[in-house]
């Protein structure tokens, strides 16, 4: 059964660099009739730290995001990766903390945004837009931590005038993986420009994808390359390519 | 074995070289699409690697008991068992084994364990010759190397390299890049040294406590020479390999050939019962099996890490790690490669020394995804970088808290105090916005990422002024 209203978390990397990306996920909700609140006080999910081994930080900073949601209605991500550390790494944060069957309940609410509009809203998309040729890249938390395999594809796959180029590699990282990108910068460096070259060799006009990190790493490897291939994600794709002007 | 460098500069100097780099990508594009080919049904897949990892848990479950029946088991076969809580144990118990048989030279199949600890060197500075006969470590024997990878030691070098190597080394050989002759080249100095040889020494890939048999995968047939043409036969093995019953090994086999080189069985699959029995014709007059801690007992003694001794080792996260593929091998600095390296080498050696090369890894999970055992080896990464910065945790890993600077201690703690404080982040988050085009690129994390990246440049406006101008509800 359709919910009535969701909850959106913007992510602090969406937040930041892609709010795009985040007003399409959230109008893309709203046209298929999804209520959407936005509760004030979002930062960040807490993952940089934990995955670092700070959980104390991690925690402090997850246990108020957690509260920022306290309805019993769909939380919504823009993101694989934060979506996939609510959604699955919460609860072993909170293990054995006072607050943690609340923790886990939230959990259980967590969706990324592709992940919603196909398994839960079942949308349908008309393309709008003229012929385009696209390639995507699969968040790695998204693919692997999510098992989001196929509903990216099949919201790109609605829209008639959208080629979909398979990516090289498709499933190998991009190198973005958080702090390694500045910790090990050579190695990172090495991934996201591969990837880069990878998504020029398919002739694709735009890279899509879910998360933030990957679409700035693999940007600012193009970038750097002095590619003019456009870096998207696929929110703001989506909703570009089927709302009226 | 202990890094003279880091692993982020010999990281480095590996990316710089686009030999290592051309070598390391073409053979595992090729290891990753032979792997995918046998697994043709994910679901068939897994099927096998569930039952896989509940034949190696249930193993790890029963583990001392199983010591004792494997010991018990072996005896009655005739193969004498020993002990070594340390490398330097194992080293010279091996030793005194061929010293009281004055056995001086030792042909080698392929071990792991014996890389582990050092026992080459350890031998040759002892008198015996300690000489390795799988083709791959032959080839890097040659060059006095150590393994790039734990299935195909010599991965990182090309035909053009051997062919350079072997005309060089090898006595009277003429230099071709022929695969076949330069196969058969190494194959005529290894017959006679099979021949000529005291001792014989393997690895273990699987010791049935049942029955008290030792299996030995391969695909050369030099682990059969050296098992069974010298009188003497020395396995060694880590105290995890052992399984219940010779009905665990057929899954286990399955897998491991399959995961690592993309067969559906390998050449050769040996079960070693025991010394020549009477009236047989060939195979050694002793057999000892020796079982090696160094640190695996602590790794056991955790419920979490204890996933990391479901190990077989078949390399597969070495051939599917991103990392992995552009640094190779040796870029690690570690007996054991890649990413059941990252999780292994801390642990043996202590989390503190090891702090830089748990951040090796982008946590990307394609380790996780292929390993036949599900050894959850990003959580355990995660779980050792807690342990490396924390000396809190009560926790049996060595070196806790060791890995902890300063700076980086500052670091989360103002990450932290940003982000619990949504007022603060809102402001920087106007900052950032505002003076989008102003972020210095020398600040020491954007540096890093500009290396091969351009500058990120935060939005105009930020998502949450975005939404605040539309007006949606806050709930």
């Amino acid at each position: 059964m359709q919910p009535e209203r969701v909850y959106f978390y913007g992510t602090c990397l969406v937040d930041l660099f892609y709010p795009e990306a985040g007003m399409a996920g959230i109008r893309l909700l709203r046209r298929a009739g999804v209520e959407v609140l936005f509760p004030e006080g979002q930062t960040c999910c807490g993952q940089p730290a934990f995955n670092c081994g700070y959980r104390e930080e991690a925690r402090a900073v997850a246990r108020g995001q957690v509260a920022l949601f306290p309805l019993d209605i769909p939380v919504v991500l823009p993101s694989g990766s934060c979506a996939g550390m609510m959604r699955n790494h919460y609860p072993e944060l909170f293990h054995g903390e006072p607050d943690e069957a609340r923790v886990r309940a939230f959990s259980g609410r967590v969706f990324e945004l592709t992940q919603f509009l196909v398994d839960v809203l079942d949308v349908r998309l008309e393309d709008l837009g003229e012929p385009v040729k696209v390639t995507w890249h699969s968040s790695c938390h998204a693919l692997r931590d999510l098992g989001l395999e196929g509903q990216p594809q099949s919201l790109l796959g609605q829209l008639a005038n959208v080629e979909l180029a398979p990516l090289g590699r498709e499933r190998e990282c991009c190198g973005f993986g958080g702090t390694f990108a500045v910790r090990h910068p050579e190695i990172s460096g090495s991934m996201a420009c591969d990837k880069a070259d990878d998504a020029v060799a398919t002739g694709a006009s735009r890279v899509l994808s879910t998360d933030g990190g990957c679409l700035l790493n693999v940007q600012g490897a193009l970038e750097a390359k002095g590619e003019a291939l456009r870096v998207q994600h696929i929110a703001e794709f989506l909703w570009e390519r089927t709302h009226a002007r | 074995m202990h890094a003279e460098t880091g692993f982020r500069e010999s990281a480095a100097q590996a990316l710089g070289d686009p030999q290592i780099r051309a070598n390391f990508r073409r053979a595992m594009d090729g290891l990753m699409a032979k792997r995918a080919a046998q697994f043709p049904d994910p679901e068939d897949f897994q099927a096998m690697r569930h039952l896989g990892t509940a034949i190696r848990a249930r193993s790890l479950l029963k583990l001392p008991a199983l010591l004792e029946q494997l010991e018990a088991s072996c005896l009655r076969n005739g193969i004498q068992v020993h002990w070594a809580r340390t490398c330097e144990e194992g080293n010279e118990l091996i030793l005194g084994l061929l010293q009281a048989r004055g056995a001086t030279r030792l042909v080698k199949g392929k071990s792991m364990v014996s890389e582990e600890m050092g026992l080459n060197h350890f031998l040759e500075a002892h008198g015996v010759e300690a000489l390795e006969s799988d083709l791959g470590e032959y080839i890097i024997q040659l060059d006095q190397e150590t393994p790039s990878h734990i299935i195909m030691p010599a991965i990182h070098k090309n035909k053009t390299q051997i062919a350079r190597q072997f005309s060089q080394k090898i006595k009277d050989a003429k230099y071709t890049e022929d695969v076949d002759e330069l196969t058969a080249l190494a194959r005529k100095v290894l017959r006679r040294k099979f021949f000529e040889a005291d001792a014989g020494l393997s690895g273990v890939n699987f010791a049935v406590a049942d029955t008290g048999t030792l299996c030995l995968v391969e695909n050369e047939g030099n682990g059969r020479m050296s098992t069974h043409v010298p009188p003497l036969h020395i396995a060694v093995m880590g105290l995890e390999k052992v399984v219940e019953t010779l009905e665990d090994v057929a899954p286990l086999y399955a897998l491991l050939t399959r995961s690592a080189t993309g067969q559906a069985v390998s050449t050769y699959l040996n079960l070693i019962r025991g010394p020549r029995g009477p009236g047989e014709l060939d195979g050694p007059r002793e057999v000892h099996l020796v079982i090696l801690d160094n640190g695996r007992s602590r790794i056991y003694a955790d419920p979490q890490l204890r996933a990391t001794l479901r190990c077989i080792r078949c390399g597969a996260c070495m051939n599917h790690c991103p990392v992995y593929t552009r640094v190779g091998g040796h870029a690690f600095q570690a007996v054991y490669p890649g990413p059941i390296g990252t999780i292994l080498t801390p642990q043996m050696e202590g989390v503190g020394v090891r702090h830089e090369l748990l951040h090796g890894s982008s946590l990307c999970g394609a380790c996780a995804e292929v390993c036949p055992v599900e050894i959850p080896i990003p959580e355990i990464i995660v779980r050792l970088r807690r342990e490396a910065t924390h000396r809190d945790a009560a926790s049996a890993v060595e070196g806790r808290g060791t890995g902890r600077t300063a700076t980086e201690d500052l670091a989360w703690r103002l990450w932290a105090a940003v982000l619990s404080r949504p007022r603060v982040y809102r402001l920087a988050a106007w900052c950032a916005t505002r003076f989008r085009r102003l972020i210095p690129g020398g600040l020491p994390l954007l540096k890093a990422w500009t290396l091969s990246r351009a500058k990120p440049v935060p939005a105009r406006r930020s998502l949450q002024e975005r939404v605040r101008e539309e007006g949606l509800p806050h709930g």
